[in-house]
């Protein structure tokens, strides 16, 4: 079990930063509402899903919405619990647990709120391992967990309660009332049993965000490489993870837009010595990393993290600059997240690219 | 006529006499406890030496230091009351949760998170009501309090509740300062709250201030009008900052770049400040310094108002130079200001930038003899990689693969020698030393404005026509002159899971005073 406190709060909140692999909204409004938590003397329990009981009864809580949104309207804080009250109002059994859907960016700590707020474990696991865009992109579907029911909530606790025929549509029917909510609501969907959790969820998530932040940290102390750390920890990260450095340069060029609600964009970087190019594109996260145009070096689901080259901090797609000089890391998913049926959900098809998955090891 | 341009730092206050374009002559003194007094040591001077006539002086514009210094340093800061318009929303986030402990104290915990603010497309969110503002008010009234931050989600699209939040409050409490979050910052409601409860804590501090610095002038029997000049390096009349020192916090470094690009002529070039410990890099385009698009910290609170986009390295005349296995590092660590007794040319022991310098024969000053023994290998490396690191700073700070005019300033601009990569051509300007001053006289006002639309309902033109207007309209409040008045920044942003169409434009607009 894993205790929340104000000293490994930061940790947590750049781990998470990174493992939102570019995207995920800003981990800082998420990280103050736990620090609020915590300073009225809330306690946040984490525990394993090797360490849950065979009656473990769990909702996935999150908040869905425009970041710049949240950035600017906090939720009120108890609407979140109060939607995962609905869920076991309609399904009349009460839950247990809670289980982040998302293991990167505000999707991680939010949970973790609902988890100060009633008193209930936070299951160190979720259904991303890293953060995705849509609500049906989670390795729960791999196992068939059903999305319903899945309730919305705003600040006014107005509610809206679907009963989707499959996840896709409850993520498409729930977007479209969360923009007259005021383009962010909180969500709980996803109830989950201990042997759904254990057999369809990806573990140990948080615990991994906990340890890449601390390592981010004990590096700069210790006046070593944050990005070399990163990637020797990752063998040891449980399951063992490949972590590789993919590029290292500086930012050449930068290209944005907006396609239904999605942030695209492309990052062109150059090596220092000038010869090499990357392209890595994203899509809210980043998806895959191509080199001088010719070879993909990583992609989705696997994780492509840009990494400021000095103080080993994440960055994210808003802040991406000209000029700035960036490492780009990837690092392998567990076998979960590699699955025919869960790549159908998440992997480069899902996103739209012209190619299939090749896991980040295989490609020399 | 002249004008008079005032830095007051914290170490120096600098003083420069201009006519029209042409700079007459510069004066450094140091700061005072009182500012004032420095103030008119350093205008005396310059005013006696040039025997001017104070009735010539058609104005004067003041930069200062001294708001940014007293937050940093947590000195002379007041408690605030925090009235929020957002409930039942951002309860979750409560009013200065991410400040030290330190500052909380001082701020006190007077929070209201009353009913009101706006979403994103302009529709109301909580109930605002005059019974629930007036009973706020009152409470104020009891405990006493005069500074007063009004913060409404979404105020930068609609101001109307901050207004009317203000009015009321006001009217139970005649002497209260009130600052309203939309005259502060940009979208971004943490970050913006923050900055408008700072402006409160500062604002006996300011009104002391901006006294001083009126007493100053009255005693120098100065008897035109006088500004500030605030972040972007625009002015604001000095009854202004008094209801909004926060607006000053990063004037140092915006004069000091806007000094250096009208020193050395030039609209759109990357600024170079070497000091003594750390160089800055910053971009000026169209003659304002370029603005960061990601949130500041000062004092250890995370703002988001508008700051000039600087990069600081451990570059100076003191960095201290090692050589290790062959291989030669420069800095971060530096002797700092006590380069003038531990630097070799000065007698000391340690070897720093200045000393490689004046080996090298691209400066004289200190004791040459003392450099005599560095080998001309040590020389030429040291040179290099101090030249490897101005011009990767550079490169850091530019837009685009153009090579751009760079200007250095400051006392270390004596490191660089020739040309540098990503440069099309290297200035160093007389009168760079007082260029914070120069900054300040550089009479300008602004106005700018941060709002969603849609494009969908109003449609793309009309909503950049809308979005210049505002902020021309904001230029023309703070001074400008109507005919003078320019767009000078237009960025349209896209936002991301919302209907299509949702763009946050960012205009600014900047006109001459005179």
């Amino acid at each position: 079990m894993i205790e929340l406190n104000l000293t490994n709060l930061e940790d947590l909140a750049r781990g998470t930063a990174f493992l939102a692999t570019g995207g995920g909204g800003d981990p800082y409004i998420g990280k103050l509402m736990l620090k609020h938590q915590l300073e009225q003397g809330k306690k946040v329990k984490i525990i394993s899903p090797d360490e849950i009981d065979d009656d473990t009864f769990a909702c996935n809580v999150l908040t869905m919405g425009a970041p710049t949104v949240f950035g600017e309207k906090a939720p009120n804080g108890l609407t979140s619990y109060e939607a995962m009250k609905k869920v076991e109002e309609i399904i009349g059994k009460k839950f247990n647990a809670i289980m982040p859907i998302e293991a990167g960016g505000v999707n991680a700590t939010l949970p973790l709120v609902v988890g100060a707020l009633s008193g209930l474990p936070v299951i160190d696991a979720d259904g991303m391992g890293r953060a995705f865009p849509e609500l049906q992109m989670v390795t729960y579907n791999v196992g068939d967990v059903s999305i319903n029911p899945l309730v919305v909530i705003n600040d006014f606790y107005e509610t809206g309660i679907f009963n989707s025929r499959n996840s896709s549509s409850g993520e498409w029917l729930s977007r479209a009332v969360c923009v007259r909510m005021g383009g962010i609501c909180q969500v709980a969907c996803y109830p989950m049993n201990a042997k759904q959790i254990r057999e369809t969820s990806v573990h140990n998530t948080i615990k991994l965000s906990f340890e890449i932040g601390s390592l981010i940290q004990k590096a700069r102390d210790d006046k070593n490489d944050p990005v070399e750390e990163i990637i020797k920890y990752m063998g040891k990260s449980n399951p063992p993870r490949v972590g590789k450095l993919l590029f290292t340069g500086k930012i050449d060029d930068l290209l944005r837009e907006t396609v239904n609600g999605w942030t695209r964009g492309k990052m062109y970087l150059k090596s220092l010595n000038d010869k090499d190019t990357l392209l890595v594109e994203f899509q809210n996260e980043f998806s895959y990393a191509k080199l001088n145009d010719n070879k993909v070096l990583a992609m989705v689901p696997d994780l492509i993290c840009a990494l400021d080259s000095e103080t080993g901090e994440p960055i994210t797609t808003d802040s991406l600059r000209y000029g700035q000089r960036i490492k780009i890391v990837a690092v392998s998913v567990p076998p979960i997240m590699r699955s025919e049926k869960a790549l159908k959900l998440f992997g480069p098809r899902a996103f739209g690219l012209p190619f299939d998955y090749t896991p980040l090891e295989d490609i020399k | 006529m002249f004008r008079i341009g005032v830095d007051v730092g914290g170490t120096n206050t600098d003083a420069v006499l201009m006519q029209g374009k042409e700079v007459v002559d510069g004066y450094k003194s140091a700061t005072t406890e009182e500012p004032g007094l420095g103030i008119i040591k350093a205008v005396s001077t310059i005013l006696n030496r040039n025997n001017i006539d104070t009735k010539n002086i058609e104005s004067v514009m003041i930069g200062t230091t001294q708001f940014t210094n007293a937050f940093v340093e947590n000195k002379r800061l007041e408690q605030v009351a925090v009235v929020r318009l957002g409930y039942p929303a951002t309860v979750s986030v409560p009013p200065c949760i991410d400040f030290s402990d330190n500052l909380r104290k001082i701020i006190g915990e007077n929070f209201w998170i009353v009913n009101g603010g706006y979403e994103f497309d302009g529709r109301l969110l909580g109930d605002w009501t005059t019974e629930e503002i007036t009973k706020v008010a009152k409470e104020i009234k009891n405990k006493n309090l005069k500074y007063i931050s009004i913060s409404c989600v979404f105020s930068p699209i609609n101001e109307q509740q901050e207004i009317d939040t203000a009015k009321i409050i006001k009217e139970h409490n005649p002497d209260a300062i009130i600052t309203m979050s939309h005259r502060i910052g940009r979208v971004g409601f943490v970050e913006r709250e923050n900055a408008t409860i700072m402006n409160s804590s500062l604002g006996k501090l300011a009104d002391k201030v901006i006294s001083s610095f009126k007493d100053a002038l009255k005693e120098l029997k100065i008897k035109s009008p006088f500004y500030i000049s605030q972040n972007d390096g625009t002015l604001m009349s000095a009854d202004i900052v008094k209801n909004y020192p926060v607006l000053t916090f990063a004037s140092g470094p915006t004069n000091s770049m806007r000094g250096a690009g009208f020193l050395s002529k030039k609209n759109n070039a990357i600024v170079v400040d070497i000091g003594g410990t750390t160089t800055d890099f910053g971009v000026i385009k169209e003659g304002f310094p370029r603005e960061s698009a990601i949130p500041v910290d000062i004092g250890g609170v995370r703002t988001n108002f508008r700051m000039p986009d600087l990069i600081s390295i451990g570059l100076g005349g003191g960095s201290i130079i090692r050589e290790n296995n062959n291989q030669v590092s420069v800095g971060p660590d530096s002797v700092g200001y006590k380069l003038d007794k531990e630097a070799l040319i000065f007698g000391g022991k340690t070897l720093t930038t200045s000393d490689i310098t004046v080996a090298s024969g691209d400066a004289n000053f200190g004791d040459k003899n003392k450099v005599e023994h560095i080998s001309n290998d040590l020389i030429t490396k040291s040179q290099n990689k101090i030249k490897n690191m101005i011009e990767e700073g550079i490169d850091r700070v530019k837009l685009n693969k153009d090579d751009v005019p760079v200007i250095l300033v400051g006392g270390g601009s004596i490191l660089v020698n020739g040309k540098l990569k990503g440069a099309s051509e290297v200035l160093i300007p007389d009168h760079s030393d007082v260029a914070n001053a120069i900054g300040a006289s550089l009479a300008q006002a602004g106005g700018e404005i941060d709002k969603i639309y849609s494009y969908s309902e109003m449609g793309r033109e009309k909503s950049i026509e809308n979005a210049k207007n505002d902020a021309i309209s904001r230029a023309l409040q703070a001074g400008a002159i109507k005919d003078t008045i320019k767009i000078i920044e237009l960025e349209e942003i896209p936002l991301s899971y919302l209907p299509s169409g949702s763009v946050r434009i960012h205009a600014k607009a900047v006109g001459d005073i005179f």
